[in-house]
């Protein structure tokens, strides 16, 4: 188990090294860069710029000189856009933004979106399933882009209950809509593949061996189902977490949260290269762990893995 | 004493296409010690009566009539109530132990949920009765297992662990449905025997489901025959098996093969067509070890040689994992063979490139054991069967194909009607007919049949066997007929090849290795093979070789049957193969008792 966690580790270096040369040479086959404007500068301006900033340099040494500083220094360099502010400080500041919403709307999709399918499931065709149903692809068909602006229009502009936007250091009255508009979509999404993975196991083999042991439907449903059922839920989970975190650029856009999605998303459109890598780089690390976390979890769910 | 009254019970399931009378209304009694057999084909309502007594249809199912247990009326109470009775009163066991027990719990746990429920029981009280069921089952190394996944037992002691969790409350009945219809023949063999001796030293009632004659013979006190929902035939096992009165039965009797009886096929002496020399196929299985792990191979065949005639039929049986079915792969090159050499017509076909081999594959064909699944669903049974034809005859024209077609399809029993339909829509036995009539369809000289009876029911089994020997006696084609059931093998082979973890252990014609086996792993395979004859099954003498059949990834399980070699530190001993008589080969072994006692000494 250690063992493989080191191998899985050691994998991940080369992983995300690949990443970032992948990323750092088809950011620069596009055309333009950072200094590249409507109105050009004169190009011994444009080359004194691009000479501070590395830019001048062949690709190969450009990509040395990144590596170097990230290993050695732990430093992703400065923005090229943003005056003054380094790629450090940009995630320093965003990230944990980020990261709390984010997981607070994975929360809340996954223990929603769980109870929803399993009580869906345990009382398959009745009202009580068609109503689940009907939410869970309901839900699944809000996007958070379209939930955004609902939300704002009936809880802050309507209702007046909640604040439209800001930060304010996360307390909960910013946090409720952030939550709700990127969690809304994955929670129908997590109720419908936990309740078609509940009905199969309810009509397994072993489920029939529990019910002729005279077990109650709570430790039918408990100690025999609830593991089988939650295996493919959880291959599905591990995306949703980065997806959550990546995907906020909307969240960030019609809340005003200030979290990574929309510097990434401007990060691109300015390229910024530095921003865009030190960004690209923390998801891809976070995918890696995620993932990880998740074929951990299986074995844990299934005893048939083992590592 | 009776144990379970069931009073004319109808069973009918709500369908999208109506209602389905699944179970016609049965009468029967099961009295305390007895073992009730119920007989019947797939779909006849054998499991679907005791399933609604025992109130675990499914929703859209309806039972009516009444169903008595020691006096009180069980049918269709609430689900609560019946849980006292389930796993208290009457145990239940199914066919295939692996998908039975709940993966994710172990041994130990699964067994003490039905004490804490039924008995309040938990903690060490639980576990020490746990423990005494196990060892009541035979499990070797009881206490190990109660800390073992399911997964991490082989499948007779899984069955093993199922019967001991049925018996933990000693139920007044036990109804075993097919419980060893998944299992090896020898294993068969040791779980029926197991339990025989607990419903005489326990008195426990025994409702045994099954489709096989030869079982109900072993165990059977009295039974039922049952057929699309109604009991057609019903009496004292001994009675029924003279003299079967209704002709389902007679036809049920007559479709089971016989591992004792059987004219003998004649021996073909044609020329030799396919020789395989030391044939290995050895996978690469990963195991722990170092940073990145290590693989070991796993020597699915070891050096297996044998040669076959035009015309002749050569069965080759052994139990799972003993490597029948790769070798048959490895032959066709359908896996490729890790060493040894395949001569088909003196060309060497592990030799061939892809064309060569292509060309080939015209005389070289094989029908698998799922029919449905081994058919694409989305092409007509005429396109899968006219498929050869295109890839190997393209000069045929549209017309000349169909016609083709459409005279294999009569040949072998599908009407023409049938053209346009699809696998679905089919039953097993004619999806079978149309495997064979794919296979057949270029008139192979070589047919490879990889278990392909054992999925279908009996009487269907029959009937497609009869077509494999018309066919045969029409074509002239040669077969290698693979089966885990002896009894089919003998009745369509000439020879017999026995495997043992990737070994052959003895060769020779088919009513040699049925009637005078030589090696104690044939004995021991043949010994177990049930006769449906009531009183020559219980008269025979079985051979019980101790132990249960140990992994291929076990060095020393290859010579099981040299013990006196692994005793002198020989562990990479081969066998040798001795011909004892002319066409009769055996592999080295040490004689059967001493095998005994050696085992019996080890495990002491």
């Amino acid at each position: 188990m250690a063992l493989y966690v080191l191998r899985r580790l050691l994998v991940a270096i080369p992983t995300i090294m690949l990443l970032v040369v992948a990323s750092f040479l088809m950011m620069h086959v596009a055309p333009g860069g950072p200094f590249t404007s409507e109105r050009p500068l004169p190009p011994e301006v444009l080359a004194n710029i691009e000479a501070q900033y590395g830019l001048d340099q062949p690709l190969w040494k450009q990509l040395w000189d990144y590596f170097y500083n990230i290993v050695v220094h732990f430093d992703f360099g400065p923005s090229f856009v943003q005056k003054d502010r380094s790629v450090n400080e940009i995630i320093a500041n965003g990230f944990p933004i980020s990261l709390t919403y984010g997981a607070l709307s994975f929360l809340a999709a996954t223990l929603v979106g769980v109870s929803l399918g399993i009580t869906a499931a345990i009382r398959h065709n009745t009202w009580i399933d068609y109503v689940a149903v009907s939410l869970g692809i309901a839900a699944q068909a809000l996007p958070n882009f379209i939930m955004g602006p609902i939300l704002i229009l009936t809880f802050t502009l309507w209702l007046g209950l909640l604040p439209g936007g800001g930060w304010n250091g996360g307390q909960w009255e910013y946090l409720i809509m952030p939550v709700i508009a990127l969690s809304t979509s994955y929670m129908g999404s997590i109720a419908r593949i936990t309740r078609s993975s509940m009905l199969e196991v309810m009509n397994s083999n072993f489920i029939r061996t529990a019910r002729a042991k005279g077990l109650p439907d709570r430790a039918i449903i408990w100690r025999h189902a609830m593991k089988p059922t939650l295996l493919p839920v959880i291959s599905y989970l591990g995306p949703v977490f980065v997806y959550v975190l990546t995907g906020s650029v909307f969240v960030d856009l019609y809340f005003s949260t200030g979290g990574l999605g929309q510097s990434y998303v401007s990060s691109a459109l300015t390229r910024d290269y530095a921003v865009l890598l030190g960004i690209t780089i923390l998801y891809g690390a976070l995918t890696v762990i995620v993932n990880l976390l998740t074929d951990l979890a299986y074995a844990w769910f299934d005893p048939k893995i083992r590592y | 004493m009776t144990i379970l009254s069931v009073n004319d019970l109808k069973v009918d399931f709500d369908t999208p296409d109506g209602t389905v009378n699944a179970v016609k209304g049965v009468s029967f009694d099961i009295r305390a010690g007895e073992c009730l057999g119920i007989v019947g084909e797939s779909g006849s309502g054998k499991s679907q009566s005791f399933m609604a007594a025992m109130g675990l249809m499914p929703p859209n199912g309806r039972a009516t009539g009444g169903v008595e247990l020691q006096g009180e009326q069980i049918l269709n109470l609430p689900v609560s109530k019946l849980n006292r009775i389930r796993g208290a009163d009457v145990g239940m066991i199914f066919q295939d132990p692996l998908t039975a027990l709940t993966p994710h719990l172990k041994i130990g746990e699964q067994m003490a949920e039905v004490l804490k429920v039924h008995k309040g029981l938990s903690g060490r009280e639980a576990r020490a009765q746990c423990l005494d069921w196990l060892d009541r089952v035979r499990i070797p190394e009881a206490r190990r297992r109660l800390k073992q996944y399911p997964h991490e037992l082989s499948g007779g002691m899984r069955q093993r662990v199922m019967i001991a969790q049925a018996m933990l409350c000693e139920p007044k009945l036990l109804i075993a449905d097919e419980p060893t219809t998944a299992l090896d023949v020898t294993v068969q063999a040791e779980v029926l025997d197991l339990m025989d001796r607990l419903k005489d030293e326990l008195g426990t009632a025994i409702a045994l489901i099954t489709h096989d004659m030869g079982v109900v013979a072993r165990m059977c006190d009295r039974i039922k025959v049952m057929r699309l929902g109604e009991f057609v035939e019903e009496g004292e096992a001994k009675a029924i098996f003279d003299a079967p009165s209704h002709a389902y039965t007679q036809r049920l009797l007559e479709a089971m093969p016989r591992i004792d009886k059987g004219e003998a096929n004649r021996t073909e002496t044609g020329e030799e067509i396919l020789t395989v020399d030391d044939m290995k196929v050895h996978f690469p299985i990963r195991v722990e070890g170092g940073l990145f792990g290590r693989t070991v191979p796993l020597k699915a065949v070891n050096g297996v040689s044998f040669g076959l005639r035009a015309g002749e039929t050569l069965g080759i049986v052994g139990e799972s994992g003993c490597g029948k079915s790769t070798l048959a792969r490895a032959v066709l090159r359908l896996v490729e063979p890790t060493d040894g050499t395949v001569s088909w017509f003196g060309k060497p076909l592990n030799q061939l490139d892809k064309k060569a081999l292509k060309n080939e594959r015209k005389d070289l064909q094989i029908v698998f054991q799922d029919p449905l699944a081994s058919l694409d669903p989305r092409m007509t049974i005429a396109d899968s069967i006219a498929e050869p034809l295109k890839t190997f005859r393209p000069e045929l024209s549209k017309s000349e194909r169909q016609a083709e077609v459409v005279a294999m399809m009569e040949r072998v029993g599908l009407e023409r009607e049938k053209y346009n339909r699809y696998p679905h829509e089919l039953s097993g036995g004619q999806n079978q007919r149309v495997g064979i009539a794919r296979a057949m369809i270029n008139r192979p000289k070589l047919i490879i049949c990889d278990e392909a009876v054992s999925a279908l029911d009996v009487s269907i089994q029959a009937q497609i066997v009869t077509l494999l020997k018309e066919l045969q006696a029409e074509f002239g084609m040669s077969m290698l007929f693979i089966s885990h059931d002896l009894s089919v093998v003998r009745e369509i082979s000439n020879r017999i090849m026995v495997l043992y973890l990737g070994r052959v252990v003895e060769m020779g014609d088919a009513d040699t290795i049925c009637t005078a086996p030589v090696h104690p792993y044939t004995r021991s395979l043949i010994s177990a093979v049930p006769i449906p004859d009531p009183v020559a099954e219980r008269e025979r003498a079985r051979i019980r070789l101790p132990g249960e059949l140990p992994s291929p990834l076990d060095p020393r399980a290859a010579l099981r049957f040299l013990p006196s070699k692994l005793a002198a530190g020989e562990e990479d001993y081969v066998p040798r193969l001795t011909e004892v008589a002319p066409g009769h080969m055996v592999a080295e072994h040490d004689a059967l008792e001493d095998i005994m006692a050696r085992e019996k000494k080890a495990a002491a």
